[in-house]
């Protein structure tokens, strides 16, 4: 089987955090914007980056846990994790060269996206609103995703020239 | 007690006279009367200083700073924060929202409002999180424009949280803040969220500066509040979207395209102070900001789909680094049209200038304009204002934003906001100069004229008989189907774009909260609460403006005369029409024939308390 990703295209993003919200009713069953494994940084207004886990090809994150609490799903190629062997040390965010796994804030456990098995419902929101900042696409691995795990902040940074040219160096 | 449904819980008290903070909460009966925002806070207003209004200096220590929630807030599209307090403008209550994040961190952090009392020594910041409320430094803050405030709040807050506890990255706060217009007091400053985001109406952002409070920061973790019905809630969200969604042209446009077509087609835009209403420069039209300068063409808030903002910038040329939004039509009107501006270059610079120093880009923006006219007319000289200021000079306007928010020379004067600077003005000139003031109780107007009754919003009463003077977000029709509208909105605290039937907008309600709430029950008893509470703070006003009543239940004397221009030529609001619809809406609130809520009105909507400081006006 081919595996699956999700395509960020930041431009697109509108900033509506509906992503979060579809994310946190299927894992929390209610809006919890901060337990959601996908979370929309604005690190100045107007640049809004959605921050998900991107999928390495090396899967530093697994390497790094010192009690195996973190595998990957053979057929999505997601992270999964086992929440009741994670001590909630932080070695995964860490090896993360994005910084993309976070503690929950209910249980204190490492978080990740899961590609909800297979049907990411934040692809689904996104899409029924028209902006597919957020897609999902049948590819196999590439080493290009793991530059895709990069700080929020950096990419705003980016961003933020793309859209705004010279200001755009001195609004974060 | 268990926490009324929709509800964080607990609201954050902060004395910041002497540095204490503490959790309260309200009693149901409270909540559910008078729901969240707009309505909650004016009857937090009443208990705290209702007794002695009059005698309360909005700019005083005496005063409350409020920032509400409602129970609506961020899990109905367009989560929004309702400020209010005894408005330095119209002495009287606005509860003046604004889109923001800052709203559901608050709410995510266990806390529905925050309500702060007494002044700091020296600059502050307040910081809410799950722990609760901090006091914090903010001189190294003050006196910052509004992106500068915003990168360093950024970093900042999120370094303070990250040494207090590591959890991965955190993401950036919410906030509220005040440019310098509103640190130095100037009346009708707006408080700030986001870029060019603004609690408008009302003058709070000057609430702020008084109190030495720069911003108000929140980072909340948890959920959303608990519900009643989660499960139709979810539904609910669902179709909310869907309507939202559909809305295909206003999704694209936004109220950016507005600049021009508001003027060609309804004649309802202020040009040149309200000179005249109508224009045809189409090189302000919507698709001229569209194609040359919209870097983010759907751009939203919190749980919105309808992202009713679109990224601006100036990329070249002189106003080169200008980042605001749209304008929204408010901004392309206020600083565009009505300063005799018509090039979208500049209208984006000013705009985001205003922005910036914190200024409302409707009152502040209006003020600029009354002084342009006194300009024209020679009241005003080039002694006066160290400058020429010509319709249309980009630069000028720049200069005089400036002036204002710094409180500079003349600017001092106008600083005031319209309605006291043409009290002061008239008497230092010895020329009246209040026919060139447009405002309502101390409220300057939207960008939405009467004259032509053509605009979609503004007609006759809309704003002569509003508890919010010249706030066109509240706007008045007869004083039933507003109640379930704007009333509602902005105290349940959404954002009003966030446009589904209201039917759907009562079963979200209902489904929140668990209150037996229809849209007729909202219209005969909360709404009319809300409203006659504010119309007594309103009459009550002082120290320094009392409104009379009926003279000051009207339209300014300019929105009679007809208009000089344009298809609606000759046309002008109806005297006689508003006499009559006046004393129709008065009557159909409950209050006398001059606009004073009647005992049986106040028992009815168990306003009792009021009757002692009623019975003194009757």
């Amino acid at each position: 089987m081919t595996s699956i990703w999700i395509v960020r295209d930041y431009e697109n993003c509108s900033g509506c955090r509906r992503c979060e919200l579809a994310c946190s009713f299927h894992h929390e069953g209610w809006m919890w914007p901060e337990a959601s494994r996908v979370r929309v940084f604005m690190p100045f207004p107007g640049v809004e980056v959605p921050h998900l886990c991107a999928q390495c090809d090396d899967y530093p994150c697994v390497e790094s846990c010192p009690v195996d609490a973190l595998s990957v799903d053979a057929d999505t190629t997601a992270v999964i994790v086992d929440r009741d062997a994670c001590t909630s040390c932080g070695a995964c965010y860490r090896a993360c060269p994005g910084t993309v796994p976070f503690l929950h804030p209910a249980d204190n456990k490492a978080t990740i996206c899961d590609l909800c098995g297979g049907d990411p419902e934040c692809v689904k929101v996104c899409k029924e609103a028209g902006y597919n900042c957020l897609r999902l696409v049948h590819e196999g691995m590439s080493p290009n995703r793991k530059l895709f795990s990069r700080n929020p902040i950096e990419v705003a940074k980016d961003l933020a020239v793309k859209m705004f040219g010279e200001k755009g160096e001195e609004v974060i | 007690m268990m926490t009324p449904r929709g509800y964080a819980g607990k609201f954050l008290d902060i004395d910041l006279t002497n540095e204490k903070i503490t959790n309260t909460t309200f009693p149901e009966k409270d909540l559910e009367q008078y729901f969240g925002g707009r309505g909650l806070a004016a009857k937090i207003l009443w208990d705290r200083i209702g007794e002695k209004w009059r005698e309360v200096d909005p700019l005083g220590p005496d005063n409350l700073f409020i920032a509400l929630g409602g129970p609506m807030t961020g899990i109905y599209p367009g989560g929004r924060i309702c400020i209010s307090g005894k408005s330095p403008v119209s002495n009287g209550t606005v509860g003046s929202t604004a889109s923001t994040e800052f709203a559901h961190e608050l709410r995510t952090a266990g806390y529905d409002g925050v309500i702060v009392s007494g002044r700091a020594e020296k600059p502050v910041y307040i910081m809410v999180t799950e722990e609760g409320g901090e006091i914090k430094d903010a001189s190294h803050l003050w006196g910052t424009m509004g992106e500068e405030t915003i990168k360093l709040l950024n970093k900042e807050v999120t370094r303070v949280l990250d040494s207090k506890k590591e959890i991965g990255l955190w993401k950036e706060p919410g906030m509220i803040y005040v440019g310098p217009a509103g640190e130095n007091m100037v009346r009708n400053a707006c408080v700030m969220t986001k870029l060019c985001h603004a609690a408008g109406y009302g003058g709070y952002g000057s609430l702020m500066g008084s109190k030495n409070l720069k911003a108000i920061v929140a980072k909340g973790r948890g959920a959303l509040p608990e519900v009643y019905a989660p499960e139709a809630v979810k539904l609910l969200w669902k179709r909310a979207h869907e309507h939202l969604i559909a809305n295909d042209s206003f999704r694209r446009q936004g109220t950016g395209y507005g600049g021009w077509s508001t003027a060609t087609s309804y004649s309802s835009e202020p040009v040149r102070n309200w000179q005249d209403e109508w224009h045809d420069e189409r090189s302000f039209g919507g698709p001229m900001f569209e194609t040359r300068f919209w870097v983010k063409k759907k751009w939203s808030d919190f749980n919105c789909t309808t992202n009713c903002m679109k990224v601006a910038c100036v990329k070249s040329g002189k106003w080169k680094g200008a980042i605001t939004d749209n304008p929204d039509y408010e901004l392309q009107a206020y600083c565009g049209a009505n300063f005799g501006v018509f090039d979208p270059a500049e209208n984006i610079h000013l705009s985001a200038l205003i922005d910036n120093l914190g200024h409302s880009g409707i009152g502040g923006a209006n003020t600029m304009g009354f002084a342009a006219e006194l300009y024209q007319r020679g009241i005003l000289t080039e002694e006066d204002l160290g400058f020429k200021l010509e319709w249309g000079d980009a630069e000028a306007f720049d200069k005089i934003a400036r002036l204002i928010a710094y409180r500079e020379g003349i600017g001092d004067v106008l600083a005031e906001g319209t309605y006291r600077a043409a009290l002061k003005l008239t008497e230092m000139k010895g020329v009246d100069c209040m026919p060139y003031a447009i405002h309502v109780k101390g409220i300057e107007i939207g960008a939405h004229g009467t004259r032509s009754d053509a605009d979609f919003l503004a007609h006759d009463i809309g704003y002569a008989v509003n508890v919010q003077g010249g706030d066109h977000t509240s706007i008045v029709r007869d004083g039933y189907h507003e109640l379930s509208g704007a009333v509602f909105a902005d105290s349940a605290v959404y954002c009003s774009f966030a446009r589904t039937p209201q039917e759907l907008i009562f079963d979200y309600a209902k489904a929140i909260t668990g209150y037996p709430l229809t849209i007729e029950s909202w219209r005969r008893e909360n709404g009319p609460r809300i409203v006659t509470l504010q119309k007594a703070f309103l009459l009550l006003g002082g120290p320094d403006v009392i409104w009379e009543p009926i003279k000051d239940d009207d339209n300014p004397e300019r929105f009679y005369a007809p208009l000089p221009t344009g298809p609606f030529k000759g046309r002008t609001t109806d005297r006689k029409l508003v006499e009559r619809r006046r004393l129709a809406y008065f009557e159909t609130l409950g209050w006398d024939d001059r606009g004073i809520p009647t005992k049986e009105t106040l028992n009815r909507l168990d306003l009792g308390y009021l009757e002692k400081s009623m019975t003194g006006l009757r």
